[in-house]
């Protein structure tokens, strides 16, 4: 076995121990051994200085696209790996939204096997709830689960038809995993480009309104409460949705929920003159919407940040607005993003970290999100004073749509363990031959 | 060079400057008539409009440019070629100008970072149609003088209209009020911000204005359900003879065309004593010499 690795003098913040503070943390054989509070010795171990360094479990991202396979020129299982690992995550959820679609075995073992050539991130399958993400009939949930499948969606698309999610919450249990939905009502949202609102108004662009995604979202807890499951909703990005989900979680239902760093960060207005990099679905919302964001993170009823990491060529972006597609490219600037929320006040570090590792991990049931001993070896070390400016072109990811270029960030990412190996360290992939 | 995207970004007395140079292109006016001798103006119908490009047309060559007529009809753009390359292919004959007609908002905002020459917005989507509220403001100012203190009532599809948006920016800072009214599904959210009250009782409105704008009703949004039939949104919204006797004495009625006659303004008022619905098509050249010169 190799050498343990003894990350020395740090500040450790672990948000299921609630430590934060100055600790030791030992890995030993691929899992964490050990949180000291007292400086460790440990002869033989591989000595990492930690000193102005935050040690973080590393993080976890329950909803990337990775794009492989069928549409490898905007990312591969590979290259979103490498952009994942520089962005301080140690696992990501692949959605099923490729170009063949993740909704049998084979594909999710594809995925799988790629991913362990890439040999950097964990990277989660999740497969679809429809055969062909069509909304028309169930995939084989049994078999996705057992191939490998984390959880299932038709991500990217609703399910339309009430009586088929119905089924589909009910069929889950069966297996307890999550039901992860993508919130939209497709009559509501019509052929709309950006969220409703003054700027939509100014810009003459058709609009979608908050309630595309309401109404989905209470017809979707009605139908948890009736048949049991777990509900995660993606990208959650409304005020009216998150007072459901806090009211829901109060009385007790299995529903989870995560928000985007660019839906916490930016309103409506980043449109702009038409910048398709603002182009996203769910929409940029208002500034109350924002806000309702920010406070649902800070008082637990968002679990998790989630990055909806979606890599689009330059040839998607360069078009009429209306014709633009959604998304954006998150993995490498989601920390950043996050701990500006750390210093406008809004979120205490701990906090913080727990929507990055502990509050996904737990919502999908997945390993690691915390430095307990016996957890995966995964950490992930931060520096929290350099300031740096986003720089689009030095992305590890094959592609380069964000809206976030040139912006001022606080905090980065220096290094990335993986099972207990360096796979990132001070801007460089460290790829294993 | 500077480009007409829209009336945003166009502060009172450029747009002022604008409309005493479309006075000296009246016929028997002062101005220069071969400022643009041989320079080309393109015209990029994306979308059909006949009037606009006619008028167009018309501009430049009174101007004495060439105009290079550009449709979308049958050209590679069917065959999916981009925007922006339809475009650099035009932009490499050389134009002085290009004329963009586009049924997408901001098609024209998207050419102009990627082109040399200028770019004038002939009507994008459901976002602005410039020059149209300048020709509004120009025959306006010429009944009224200045248009402080007025008020003039846009009455329709306020949602879907991009002559209404350019207009209430156009209008208002010019220094009259404007007031938007239409059925409430047909009333985007945020016209305050944009300038206009809202209202959604003609009947009430119309003894205020000293114009009523009527918009064109596009026929076809009755199938989406923004209003139940025609012959309801005529008899809750149309400018008809009973109607069109509250308003002010004086007061005018402006359409920028064509009308549905019968749905949005009856017969008998278009062609009435308080209809300027020709002088708009008439000041629209003028006008449009007047862009073509300040942005070439
Ligand atoms: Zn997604």
């Amino acid at each position: 076995m190799s050498a343990p690795i003894l990350f020395s003098r740090g500040r450790v913040i672990d948000p299921r121990s609630q430590v934060d503070g100055v600790r030791d943390v030992l890995l030993r054989d691929g899992k964490v051994a050990e949180i000291s509070e007292a400086p460790l010795q440990v002869p033989g171990a591989q000595v990492v200085d930690a000193r102005g360094r935050w040690v973080l479990p590393g993080f976890i991202d329950l909803h990337v696209h990775l794009r492989e396979p069928g549409e490898e020129g905007k990312e591969t299982i590979l290259t979103g790996s490498r952009s994942a690992v520089a962005g301080g995550f140690t696992a990501v959820v692949a959605m099923p939204n490729t170009k063949i679609v993740n909704d049998s075995a084979l594909v999710t073992e594809l995925v799988l096997s790629r991913a362990r050539a890439a040999n950097l991130c964990h990277v989660y399958p999740a497969g679809a709830i429809t055969k062909g993400l069509k909304g028309e009939e169930l995939a084989e949930m049994g078999e996705l689960i057992s191939a490998g499948c984390v959880c299932i969606t038709d991500d990217g698309r609703p399910v339309m038809s009430a009586s088929l999610m119905r089924r589909a919450l009910q069929y889950s249990t069966l297996f307890d995993i999550p039901v992860m939905v993508h919130e939209e009502d497709l009559t509501l949202s019509g052929k709309g480009a950006m969220t409703e609102g003054p700027t939509a108004t100014r810009l003459g662009l058709a609009p979608i309104p908050s309630s595309a995604e309401i109404v989905m979202v209470a017809r979707d807890l009605v139908l948890l409460e009736e048949t049991g499951g777990r509900l995660h909703i993606a990208h959650i990005s409304c005020e009216g949705s998150v007072r459901l989900v806090r009211e829901a979680k109060k009385r007790g239902l299995k529903v989870t929920a995560e928000a985007t760093p660019h839906h916490f960060t930016l309103d409506d207005t980043a449109v702009g003159s038409y910048d398709t990099h603002a182009k996203m679905n769910p929409p940029l919302r208002l500034r109350r919407d924002v806000e309702a964001l920010r406070e649902a993170l800070a008082d637990g009823t968002i679990d998790a940040i989630a990055t909806d990491h979606a890599p689009h060529g330059i040839l998607d972006k360069q078009v009429e607005f209306e014709k633009g597609i959604n998304g954006v490219v998150g993995l490498e600037t989601a920390l950043g993003l996050t701990l500006a929320l750390v210093h406008d006040g809004v979120l205490s570090p701990l906090k913080a970290v727990e929507l990055l590792t502990d509050g996904p991990a737990r919502a999908f049931g997945l390993p690691g999100g915390h430095l307990g001993a016996g957890a995966p070896a995964d950490v992930t070390l931060v520096d929290p004073e350099v300031e740096w400016a986003v720089d689009a072109e030095r992305f590890f990811s094959k592609s380069r749509n964000t809206p976030f270029n040139g912006r001022l960030l606080k905090g980065r990412v220096t290094q990335t363990w993986v099972s207990g190996r360096l796979v990132f360290s001070d801007g460089q992939i460290k790829e294993s031959r | 060079m500077r480009h007409l995207l829209g009336i945003e970004g166009w502060r009172r007395e450029e747009i002022e400057t604008l409309l005493d140079r479309a006075e000296a292109h009246l016929p028997r006016g002062s101005a220069n008539a071969s400022v643009l001798q041989g320079k080309v103006v393109a015209n990029l119908f994306f979308e059909d409009s006949t009037r606009t490009r006619t008028s167009f047309e018309m501009a430049a060559k009174m101007l004495g440019a060439q105009v290079l007529n550009w449709t979308a009809a049958g050209s590679s753009v069917s065959k999916g070629e981009t925007l922006l390359d339809t475009v650099r292919n035009i932009e490499a004959t050389g134009p002085v100008a290009l004329v963009i007609r586009h049924r997408s908002s901001g098609a024209p905002h998207l050419v102009a970072k990627h082109v040399r020459c200028a770019v004038i917005n002939a009507g994008d989507g459901t976002h602005e149609h410039p020059s149209q509220a300048l020709l509004d403001a120009f025959t306006l100012r010429k009944h009224w003088g200045k248009l402080d203190g007025r008020t003039v009532l846009i009455v329709g599809d306020i949602l879907h209209s991009r002559v209404a948006r350019s207009n209430i920016l156009c209008l208002t800072a010019l220094g009259a009020r404007v007031v938007a009214c239409g059925p409430p599904t047909l009333l985007p959210v945020g016209l305050k911000e944009l300038g206009a009250e809202v209202t959604t009782n003609l009947d009430a409105a119309l003894p205020q204005a000293d114009a009523v704008m009527c918009l064109r009703l596009q026929l076809e949004r009755q199938s989406e359900s923004f209003f139940p039939s025609t012959r309801e949104f005529s008899r809750l919204f149309g400018l008809n003879v009973a109607r069109s006797e509250k308003m002010k004495s004086g007061a005018l009625v402006m359409h920028p065309g064509p009308i549905n006659r019968g749905v949005e303004l009856a017969p008998a008022v278009a062609d009435g004593a308080r209809s300027v619905i020709l002088e708009q098509v008439a000041n629209g050249v003028a006008v449009r010499r007047a862009i073509l010169e300040v942005c070439s």
